[in-house]
């Protein structure tokens, strides 16, 4: 479904269901160079089951009006308005990687908004090595080959996401590439430039769930320490043989974690 | 910095899809010879039959062994998955029966097998599905076909039977510009020789009888999606834009931006017609699959030495491969076949319709069968098999001649290769 945001399209998947905002809502934040269908079991499922569902596209990403926007902090708000158009008054905030950073800066800046926060293959400080910037500058097929490496830990999953017959690897790199030109540069700069981390850690009293990949590449599990010690109610969920993908390659295990949340 | 490098093609031909098994450490694939899969609770079994799990519940929609061979295929497809079905007739019908109905219109190569001629010639028709055939190498010629109804273009990578190399760039190019796929079938070249979707193509079908195995015992197909096509761009799929009734109002392109086709292709194509791979099959398939380079290098090297033996003979009239400079195609495929055409071409023999027949009768050890892509060469004289109602004109009409052989070079060695054809062919040329 559709919502105006700035007078952009912003559109949502609310997981196969009519959206009802008097049910408990949970929000699905995409990565960088994502989309809302990295989360289609998961947002599916907890759609089936009793929440609603908003698993967006960022702004110029997927079917939403661009441009991508430049910071974490602006994406945040972002998200705020998208609960705002929807008429949520609190909600559950679910984000991968990039999208981790925008669910904690969001409930930094908007602590009445937010029930419980689920960090995906998070990190901080989110720093992006400088080669894999300037490929996603000057180069994207060479950026969208390095993250497709670095993201999947296995070259076989039992089944992965969306199911059996796919090959995890070419479900992301096609999306990648389905993105936008510009737009992974966009949200990697974002994410390199992202300096309040543990100062929003510091001040969020939701319940915050860490789910991590044993075997994240990208974001590996040391680079949570520093947020998981200030955060004050927090979970932390290590899922074995998941890298940096942990919704396409261990999406029972996520889903589980969430559910138990 | 160093460039990135995603795993080599005959690294995936081994791993893509498959680890030692979790349970008992096998380090080839099991073969899951299971019909169904237990659910944990019921709903764990709600959540799989509604698509919000990932996993097996009945061996018709899915099996643990053929999706190795699906998510390996789609790998070295460079696709976002695949599916693994009966036979390369079952993948194309699975195709063409996800995006078309009837009312609807494909159009194809006229040069392609002879059976996917009949399924869109014949008995597509017969559900209301209408095929315009046209010259593949006449681009021209695609772009009139295209008709407001039309759902796809379709061609083989090599025409049957005078091995026409697909412009796949160009016509991909007229099917994007009518917000149409082109479908390529690439039993002829496998993802070894041409990856369609580096060209353009956006789905891909593989009678994976023939090379893909490459021995000879198993039936099956394989249906392979680039997950490029934009369907709801496109705006004449509705089958996949749409919330459809028959599978719990899902609207598969909103579902997932890349699997849209696949997961309709199985929900409903896989599931109510059928035609599904058996597990013993997906398994002899894989065991192909792993020697795929090697195999395809030593069917071109020999395939190359008995075209030249050929095009020198004196009782052959002409050879016809697309890497010889006689054949129309020669350009192109220097292009987009840079390691080789394939092991199926025809030559014409002196003498027409008797000899072709007294040189097939002849051969020792090359089998006169009707397949290709076996690892042993086969041989076939249409005008005295396949053809033999049809008169040298009528012949002619399909392009074949009363002298035309075709072969299909298998592993052995090329010298008894050799051997054989040349004391068959002097047999043919005696009164």
């Amino acid at each position: 479904m559709q919502y105006q945001i700035d007078g952009k399209t912003a559109w949502v998947y609310t997981g196969g269901k009519p959206f009802d905002a008097s049910s408990p809502t949970i929000v699905f934040i995409h990565g960088a160079e994502h989309d809302h269908s990295v989360w289609a079991l998961q947002s599916r499922y907890l759609a089936h089951h009793s929440r609603a569902v908003l698993a967006v596209d960022l702004p110029g990403h997927g079917r939403s009006a661009g441009p991508a926007l430049e910071s974490i902090e602006r994406l945040a708000d972002w998200i705020a308005a998208l609960l705002q158009a929807a008429g949520v008054q609190k909600a559950t905030l679910v984000g991968h990687s990039m999208g981790s950073l925008i669910a904690l800066e969001c409930a930094s800046r908007y602590p009445e908004l937010i029930a419980k926060l689920v960090l995906v293959g998070t990190a901080f400080p989110m720093k992006v090595s400088d080669d894999l910037l300037s490929a996603t500058r000057d180069d994207e097929a060479t950026a969208q080959t390095m993250v497709n490496l670095w993201s999947h830990s296995s070259l076989a999953h039992y089944p992965g996401s969306p199911g059996p017959g796919f090959w995890v690897q070419g479900v992301n790199r096609r999306l990648m590439q389905r993105q936008k030109p510009g737009v992974m540069h966009v949200d990697f700069r974002a994410c390199n430039a992202y300096t309040n981390g543990l100062v929003a850690c510091a001040g969020i009293q939701c319940p915050v769930l860490l789910v991590l990949g044993k075997r994240d590449v990208m974001t590996p599990p040391r680079f949570a320490k520093e947020i998981i010690k200030v955060l004050a109610d927090k979970r932390v969920v290590e899922i074995e043989g998941a890298g940096h993908a942990i919704m396409a390659e261990k999406p029972d295990e996520l889903l589980d974690a969430i559910r138990s949340f | 910095m160093t460039s990135p490098r995603e795993p080599g093609f005959d690294t995936l031909s081994l791993h893509a899809g498959q680890q030692p098994d979790p349970v008992t450490g096998a380090r080839a694939t099991p073969i899951f010879q299971t019909v169904a899969y237990v659910f944990r609770d019921s709903d764990h079994a709600a959540s799989l039959f509604n698509m919000e799990r990932a996993g097996h519940v009945y061996s018709r929609i899915s099996n643990p062994t053929n999706a190795v061979l699906e998510e390996r295929i789609a790998a070295l497809e460079g696709g976002v998955g695949a599916i693994a079905t009966a036979s390369g007739q079952a993948a194309l019908h699975l195709a063409i029966s996800t995006l078309a109905g009837a009312g609807s219109h494909v159009v194809a190569s006229r040069a392609i097998y002879g059976g996917s001629h009949n399924l869109l010639h014949y008995t597509l028709r017969r559900f209301g599905i209408d095929t315009t055939f046209v010259d593949p190498r006449d681009l021209e010629a695609w772009r009139a076909a295209i008709r407001p109804n039309t759902k796809m273009l379709f061609g083989e990578t090599l025409g049957n039977p005078g091995l026409d190399v697909l412009n796949v760039r160009a016509v991909a190019d007229i099917a994007h510009e009518h917000g149409l796929p082109l479908l390529v079938d690439s039993t002829f070249t496998t993802p070894y020789l041409l990856r369609p979707f580096d060209h353009g193509a956006d789905l891909i079908c593989h009678s994976a009888t023939k090379f893909l195995g490459g021995h000879g015992v198993a039936i099956g197909g394989l249906l392979v999606d680039s997950g490029a096509f934009d369907w709801e761009a496109s705006g004449r799929f509705p089958e996949l834009t749409e919330p459809y009734a028959g599978f719990h109002g899902m609207d598969f392109q909103e579902e997932s931006t890349v699997a849209a086709f696949l997961l309709r292709a199985r929900r409903e194509g896989l599931r109510d017609f059928g035609a599904c791979m058996a597990p013993m099959t997906a398994f002899q398939l894989l065991q192909g699959v792993e020697t795929l380079s090697l195999r395809m290098e030593r069917h071109i090297a020999n395939a190359r030495a008995i075209v030249k033996f050929l095009a020198e003979h004196a009782a052959v009239e002409s050879v016809s491969y697309p890497e010889l400079p006689s054949h129309p195609d020669h350009a192109l495929a220097k292009e987009i076949l840079p390691r080789g055409c394939g092991a199926v071409f025809t030559f014409e023999i002196r003498g027409g319709r008797a000899a072709g027949r007294k040189f097939i009768e002849s051969l020792r050890l090359l089998s006169h069968l009707a397949n290709v892509g076996d690892a042993k060469s086969l041989v076939i004289h249409p005008a005295s098999t396949t053809h033999f109602r049809l008169d040298d004109e009528a012949l002619q009409a399909a392009g074949i001649g009363a002298g035309t052989i075709r072969l299909s070079i298998g592993l052995e060695d090329v010298a008894d290769l050799i051997d054989d054809l040349a004391q068959a062919l002097r047999v043919s040329q005696k009164a």
